[in-house]
């Protein structure tokens, strides 16, 4: 199974190890060739502000859109998380794919950035570190979305169909519970 | 421990993407505008300090507090080598990370920052495997090369990404024996060594710094191995600051297909003047090692 790694900025090659590990074969998608090989797709963590404006740029924002509204399983990662949203900070989201309204950098700066332990019942963890780093939070969501982990009140762990978003970073973890998951969609 | 992680893994974020020098709100906007995926706030960029000749200390922070206002991206901001007061005082204004950097006039000729006693990650310079092991070791969370700041000459900083590769594939062939030599040689702990030489490169992210003025450059380092760049006079002294910079982003993205930076480099503008190292009156780079 050809992942694809979104790889405008931020910490795509972070997943190739456990994409290996789990027998999925990484690819770095850069353009919409290389968009259009993919089964599935992971949008990193790194700056959304960055990634959004090459996706504009190279013209994969509509190719993109439409492999995923026709199933292609996508997960979102923090800044991935933000690009698939469909209202970030008041404002139409980039993607528009996941039925969540966010608010970027909402637990703060740097120096706010923490790792929590979390509850994942879906994968049958009960204290997994989540880390945190200038997290966006999911304020409202639709029906249609469920949510797999909390923090605190705070969904940080959701999935609508084919889309699955964290608002922490699984990848810098040495477990592949999440990337299991996200190959089993 | 866990602040370590936190701040390691922040930093794995900036990956293939440029942090930019600037130092005002308007620049701070131009530079995200154009793709930068942080900003480092400072009052005059390293070819100025060159040219004024005078000390360099760390920014008003009422100048870095404005620029943090007017981006949604990263800010980062310099402090002197071994000023751990300015240090403090930036992570009590919360930029998101500290350059420890030579570009200032340095304060302590023998310590660095004490940087494990920080909640706020550092990244500092190194022109070899020692400088960077020993930065790690001190608690830094991302190293950057330490090419001569506002020269727009790219020699140093390729000189300091090769030797680091370099001397990291040379662990390979040492055995246990040399490896504690080695370590003492460099004066950071033996399992330090064992992890870089396990990994096959450092244990934090490794950006290129230093005298980056094109796509080209930015291309060039990339090829050598950073996992991105920063961009100090090389935008902001060029004649399209917003051209050149949105050009040097995509030339991170794109470091692998020449065709595509053909159009890159095209009708940027003149770069930033370029001065030659044998004309240097002060190496920044020998500060700090």
């Amino acid at each position: 199974m050809l992942v694809g790694l979104l790889g405008l900025q931020g910490a795509f090659l972070d997943h190739i190890p456990h994409l290996d590990r789990c027998g999925a074969t990484p690819v770095v998608v850069r353009d919409i060739q290389g968009l259009s090989r993919v089964d599935r797709l992971i949008i990193p963590g790194g700056e959304s502000t960055v990634m959004t404006k090459f996706m504009v740029e190279f013209g994969m924002l509509e190719p993109l859109r439409a492999r995923i509204n026709s199933g292609m399983p996508v997960w979102g990662v923090c800044a991935g998380a933000i690009l698939l949203a469909e209202q970030v900070d008041g404002k139409s989201g980039v993607l528009g794919v996941l039925s969540a309204q966010l608010t970027r950098n909402a637990y703060g700066r740097q120096i706010a950035s923490d790792a929590i332990s979390i509850r994942v019942p879906v994968l049958g963890l009960e204290n997994y570190p989540a880390i945190f780093i200038r997290a966006p939070r999911i304020d409202t969501l639709d029906p249609s979305v469920t949510v797999h982990a909390r923090r605190e009140i705070d969904p940080v762990f959701v999935q609508e169909g084919n889309v699955i978003a964290t608002t922490f970073h699984p990848e810098l973890n040495s477990d592949d519970f999440f990337h299991r998951y996200f190959l089993d969609l | 421990m866990k602040r370590e992680r936190i701040n390691k893994g922040f930093a794995e974020m900036f990956k293939n993407g440029v942090i930019m020098d600037v130092t005002t709100p308007e620049q701070a906007r131009i530079a995200q505008e154009a793709g930068a995926c942080a900003v480092m706030a400072l009052e005059r960029v390293p070819a100025d300090i060159r040219k004024d000749g005078q000390v360099a200390r760390m920014s008003d922070p009422s100048m870095i507090q404005a620029i943090m206002e007017a981006v949604t991206i990263p800010v980062m901001a310099k402090v002197r080598i071994g000023h751990f007061m300015e240090a403090r005082i930036l992570e009590a204004l919360g930029v998101d990370f500290i350059d420890e950097s030579e570009v200032l006039t340095p304060a302590d000729e023998s310590r660095h920052v004490d940087k494990s006693q920080f909640k706020v990650p550092f990244v500092c310079g190194a022109r070899n495997l020692g400088e960077a092991l020993r930065r790690i070791n001190e608690g830094a969370a991302m190293i950057r090369t330490k090419g001569e700041a506002g020269t727009g000459n790219i020699v140093e900083a390729v000189r300091h990404m090769r030797a680091i590769n370099e001397e990291i594939a040379a662990l390979k062939g040492l055995d246990g024996h040399q490896l504690t030599l080695k370590a003492g040689e460099m004066r950071v702990p033996v399992t330090l060594v064992e992890q870089t030489r396990e990994l096959g490169r450092l244990s934090v992210v490794n950006f290129a710094a230093g005298g980056v003025a094109t796509p080209a450059d930015a291309a060039l380092m990339m090829a050598l191995g950073s996992d991105g760049v920063f961009v100090g006079s090389g935008v902001f002294k060029s004649e399209n600051p917003a051209r050149m910079a949105h050009a040097i982003v995509q030339a991170v993205i794109h470091y692998q297909d020449p065709v595509r930076l053909v159009e890159i480099s095209k009708n940027l503008g003149t770069a930033m003047i370029g001065l030659e190292n044998k004309v240097l009156e002060i190496k920044m780079a020998e500060r700090g090692v």
